[in-house]
């Protein structure tokens, strides 16, 4: 693509430009992040309101029957407003907040400083990016305030349910169309965002930064971008399709002969499966979008702490790439039960298995990283820490999901939901508190409180494993998910655990308000950030904190060595990427 | 700060395993033919993966107490090996881990999924739809009458759509809203969706099947004990997704052919 | 460009792909002929995209109007195909093959307003500024304006094949 300049002329002037329509891939980061905090703040909430539901059915939750006097009657949710809370909560955490935060967020802020470009290559598609996003968001939200309620077909929105329209029962109306809609939008921007991502790595580097010289975060954010690429490029059109379903009368999902509410259904030849697949085509990478930002930014921060390099650190990009490749080779595991040929199923189970090694690799890098360190227990560093615990709790149950036989009973249960919140939920978060602890000095220019932010990890720890552990016993005994209420025989027996869960979460739910009081706090009362308060190396540490409008005051760094010089190997504790471009405050 | 660290994730290795080796949440008891089979896989997998989760948490806990920051001068070592070690021990013992997971898990998933049903096996219909099940016997002429969805009617209580009046097949079918087989005979259910996806669930079983709409998907197991057991829809179907149930009850051969004989005299 | 292309051919591969599916298995598959209006516009479409090549090469403005007036001729070539289509009664849910014929083509169709669009900023630009920077634009838009056309030739021999 063309070389592209971004800033050839002054700062611009005025709040408007400068605030809100800013060019400035800076300021377009702290956008994006800024969303995903009000983003993951509404998912927690529901979250909690799920919880309590699930403990306590009968029981009224003050206040809720002002915000949803349908779905929240005298403050108890309906079966069907508990669905769409799970619907909502699953929706705004995968897209507003997973691959918004890690990737879009301090992928923005970051790819381009850590690259020593000025910007991104194209800052207008980059804003496009940012408000497309947040409309989409908008328009999510919006359907909790329509008439017939939220959509509450899942994250997954699996037609036909989610492709019939009104007669599939409450929230099959305009929320689902909203849903669509705004799943849309988003793929739209997220491809705006790839194309921007991808572009300034290959294009925009400055001098001596070659692509072995990249830090593992922008090796991550770049490996992510491919992957995006591919994926939201192919849940447009299938979310295309579903609204022309659902609006325009057409069949690409909806087979003949459908009997719904009484009513024989005008459709005819459509198929539910081609759903799943294009779904899960895209479904199972953006696992992958969520978490590999977190590979990268663990094994960018780690070895900052660990004052030594990071182990094999071609077999780390190496690893990246063999799992980017392979989650498109593993759809098909989401489907084994789905009536798709079983055969098939074998054929999905073999790459889904073999993923676990360079995962198994990444993982035993970092644990072979901690040896012979000298470890400084930051907060960054406790999150990066518990982001390896957590990384292997919910990667080793995936052993279980990734096998058809054992798939035959777990599948369908709170197994599989602890499984995906470990492995893409709790670790992808931790990665973001630890860019969060470890950046913040950077972009706000302020130091954000060590104490706060230890209570916070310890909290957050333990809460966690409280919170999804559990989950994984309910399963092996067979406990079914996406119940509003456990009225079976059977499931009564669990309800004691259910509520163990409920009050783990709220705890932990509650511990997340230390972070949003030392985040706001830090960004207008913490001490003031010296430019490289970590001792670490890569370019964003060698300019000011925060970075001038260009980033490097008009003069590009020039590159001298990789990433990983730490621990001294040439006789200093660490050697700066730039050394000579380094401000005078790099003791 | 790090034998903090080290202790906590200790504790919460142990503590989890513990409770994963106690049983106190566990399986129900198996009822079916080809369950052990999946009982054994998924025993073998809890012990190798267990050893695995354990092992590297307890790692990351010994080097986080380790190789705290004591400022006492000392140099950074690198791992023995640097990363080969990494890359081999992942790729052999991984990789042999899923060669004999895939190895013997397809066998089992093949036994259930991929192998012809018996020919004798006693064959029932199963309708899905928001929210319970309908279960069809053929009646007396082992033949099922064709399915019309334009003729399906809750309120007479068709739910099938069946042709009664002009399909001489359909008149001897028999509906009901729960299941019963006899016990150590092969079923064979056909399942078919009357409105959107659900799922046919018995841990009991260890079997479990989407329906989708616009597909007949068979499925086939044997039952080796009698007991009275919940039949659950695991794919959300909409709000009463979690009131959708039925029951499965196995019997004695004898008891089946009488309570045949009543259902059909009450058609 | 090349990494935009990548994403709006796997978005049409895709879609590729959902028709082969859902078109195997399909009672409903009615098929139908071509309006031929569409062998007009592609003829159109390929003679724009020779224009704007000697455009780019010449850096020529007045052939990249030309370009916009001939890539404007083709939608609305396409939109009389559309409506001849729904004169013979063929509408967007009558079937599944002319579903996919109206979401192929109108999904041509957004991209290349968006290439006139791009194409109308690249005039903007060259009428300004002097300088390299709007040539290497005219050329990233060339690239594009040649892809839409490949990308028009697949499209219509899947059509003409499958529906």
């Amino acid at each position: 693509m063309s070389q592209t300049q971004a800033h050839h002329h002054a700062p611009p002037k005025g709040f408007l430009r400068t605030h809100v329509f800013s060019l400035d891939h800076k300021v377009i980061g702290k956008q994006y992040l800024d969303l995903a905090l009000v983003a993951v703040c509404t998912g927690m909430v529901l979250s909690w309101l799920m919880r309590l539901h699930l403990a306590w059915p009968e029981t009224p939750i003050p206040g809720l029957e002002k915000l949803s006097p349908n779905g929240a009657a005298g403050g108890v949710i309906t079966p069907e407003y508990y669905l769409s809370l799970m619907t909502m909560h699953g929706t705004i955490m995968v897209f507003f907040v997973l691959t918004t935060a890690p990737f879009a967020g301090f992928g923005n802020y970051f790819l381009p400083i850590q690259v020593g470009a000025e910007d991104m290559a194209f800052p207008r598609i980059n804003m496009t990016s940012f408000w497309v996003t947040l409309v989409a968001f908008l328009v999510l939200v919006a359907a909790f305030f329509v008439g017939d309620g939220p959509p509450l077909s899942g994250w997954t929105a699996y037609a036909p349910l989610s492709a019939v329209g009104k007669d599939a029962g409450p929230g099959q109306g305009v929320g689902q169309t909203l849903w669509a809609v705004s799943i849309t939008l988003f793929c739209v921007a997220q491809l705006l965002g790839a194309l921007n991502f991808i572009t300034t790595t290959l294009d925009l580097r400055t001098k001596g930064m070659s692509l072995a010289r990249m830090p593992y975060s922008t090796w991550a954010w770049f490996i992510t971008s491919v992957i995006g690429l591919i994926a939201f490029a192919v849940l447009m059109p299938a979310c295309i399709l579903l609204i022309l379903d659902r609006v325009a009368g057409t069949s690409f999902f909806i087979p003949a002969g459908l009997v719904i509410s009484d009513r024989l259904q005008p459709h005819a030849g459509g198929s539910p499966l081609l759903w799943q697949h294009l779904f899960w085509f895209f479904g199972h990478p953006e696992v992958y979008i969520a978490i590999l930002p977190g590979f990268g930014i663990i094994s960018h921060i780690l070895p900052v702490f660990a004052r030594k390099p990071l182990l094999g650190p071609r077999v780390m990009i190496a690893c990246l790439v063999a799992i980017a490749f392979l989650s498109y080779t593993v759809w098909g595991h989401h489907m084994f039960l789905s009536g798709m040929n079983p055969f098939s199923a074998t054929l999905f189970s073999v790459p889904t298995l073999v993923i676990t090694i360079p995962a198994t690799i990444v993982t035993l890098l970092w644990i072979g990283t901690i040896y012979g360190a000298k470890l400084r227990f930051t907060t960054p560093a406790l999150f990066c820490l518990g982001f390896v615990s957590v990384f292997v709790s919910g990667g080793i149950s995936g052993f279980f999901l990734a096998q058809p036989s054992i798939d035959t009973y777990l599948h369908g249960t709170y197994f599989v939901v602890g499984h995906f919140h470990f492995v893409m939920g709790v670790a992808a978060m931790f990665g973001i508190f630890a860019a969060t602890y470890f950046w913040a000095p950077k972009m706000f220019g302020r130091m954000m409180s060590e104490t706060l932010g230890k209570w916070h990890f310890w909290l957050t720890f333990i809460g966690v494993y409280c919170v999804f552990m559990p989950m994984h016993y309910l399963g092996l005994a067979g406990n079914v998910r996406r119940y509003s209420a456990f009225t079976d025989d059977y499931l009564k027996p669990m309800i004691p655990l259910h509520r163990f869960i409920t009050i783990a979460a709220l705890f932990t739910g509650a511990a997340q308000l230390i972070f949003l009081f030392n985040l706001i706090r830090s960004r207008f009362r913490g001490p003031k950030a010296p430019d490289n308060p970590w001792e670490a190396t890569s370019l964003e540490w060698s300019t000011t904190s925060p970075p001038p409008f260009d980033n490097f005051g008009g003069r590009p760094p020039i590159v001298e060595r990789g990433p990983n010089e730490y621990g001294g190997a040439r006789g200093a504790d660490y050697l700066m990427q730039a050394a000579a471009a380094a401000p005078a405050s790099a003791r | 700060m790090g034998k903090l660290f080290a202790v906590v994730v200790a504790i919460i290795a142990l503590v989890s395993a513990a409770l994963f080796a106690s049983h106190i949440w566990w399986l129900p008891v198996d009822i079916s033919a080809h369950g052990h089979a999946i009982d054994r896989q998924l025993s073998e997998t809890m012990v190798t993966s267990g050893a695995l989760f354990v092992l590297s948490q307890l790692a990351l806990a010994v080097f986080a107490w380790r190789y705290g920051d004591r400022r006492d001068g000392r140099q950074v070592k690198t791992f023995p090996g640097g990363a080969t070690p990494m890359v081999v021990f992942a790729t052999v013992l991984v990789g042999a881990e899923v060669l004999a997971l895939t190895f013997v898990g397809s066998k089992v998933w093949a036994g259930i999924y991929q192998t012809a049903p018996d020919p004798n096996s006693l064959q029932i219909d199963v309708q899905a739809e928001q929210f319970a099940f309908y279960f069809r016997y053929p009646g007396a002429d082992r033949t099922f009458g064709a399915v019309h969805p334009e003729r399906i009617d809750e309120a007479s209580g068709n739910f099938f759509g069946l042709d009664p009046a002009n399909d001489s097949t359909a008149r001897d079918d028999i509906v009901v809203p729960s299941l019963a087989i006899p016990v150590n005979r092969p079923i064979l259910l056909t399942l078919r969706a009357k409105d959107v996806n659900h799922a046919f669930y018995v841990p009991e079983l260890r079997i479990q099947q989407d329906f989708v709409p616009g597909l007949v998907i068979p499925l086939h197991f044997t039952a080796t004990q009698t007991g009275k057991h919940e039949i659950v829809c695991t794919q959300l179907c909409g709000l009463g997704h979690y009131n959708m149930r039925a029951y499965v009850e196995v019997m004695s051969q004898e008891q089946f052919d009488q309570w045949l004989k009543e259902r059909a005299a009450e058609q | 460009m090349w990494i935009a292309i990548a994403a709006i051919s796997m978005t049409f591969a895709a879609l590729t792909s959902a028709m082969v599916v859902r078109g195997s298995a399909a009672p409903d598959w009615r098929h139908f002929r071509l309006p031929p209006i569409l062998y007009f516009n592609t003829v159109v479409l390929l003679a724009s995209s020779a224009v704007l090549e000697a455009g780019r090469r010449r850096i020529a403005a007045h052939l990249v109007r030309a370009t916009l007036g001939l890539g404007l001729l083709f939608v609305a070539g396409q939109v009389v195909a559309w409506r001849q289509l729904a004169a013979q009664g063929l509408f967007l849910a009558t079937s599944a093959s002319s579903a996919f014929f109206y979401v192929l083509t109108a999904l041509h169709g957004l991209h290349v307003l968006g290439g006139l669009g791009g194409l109308g900023y690249v005039l903007r630009r060259l009428g300004r500024l002097a300088g390299p920077a709007p040539v290497t634009a005219l050329g990233a838009a060339t690239l594009y304006w040649h892809f839409m056309d490949g990308l028009w030739l697949y499209l219509l021999a899947l059509l003409a094949l499958r529906v």
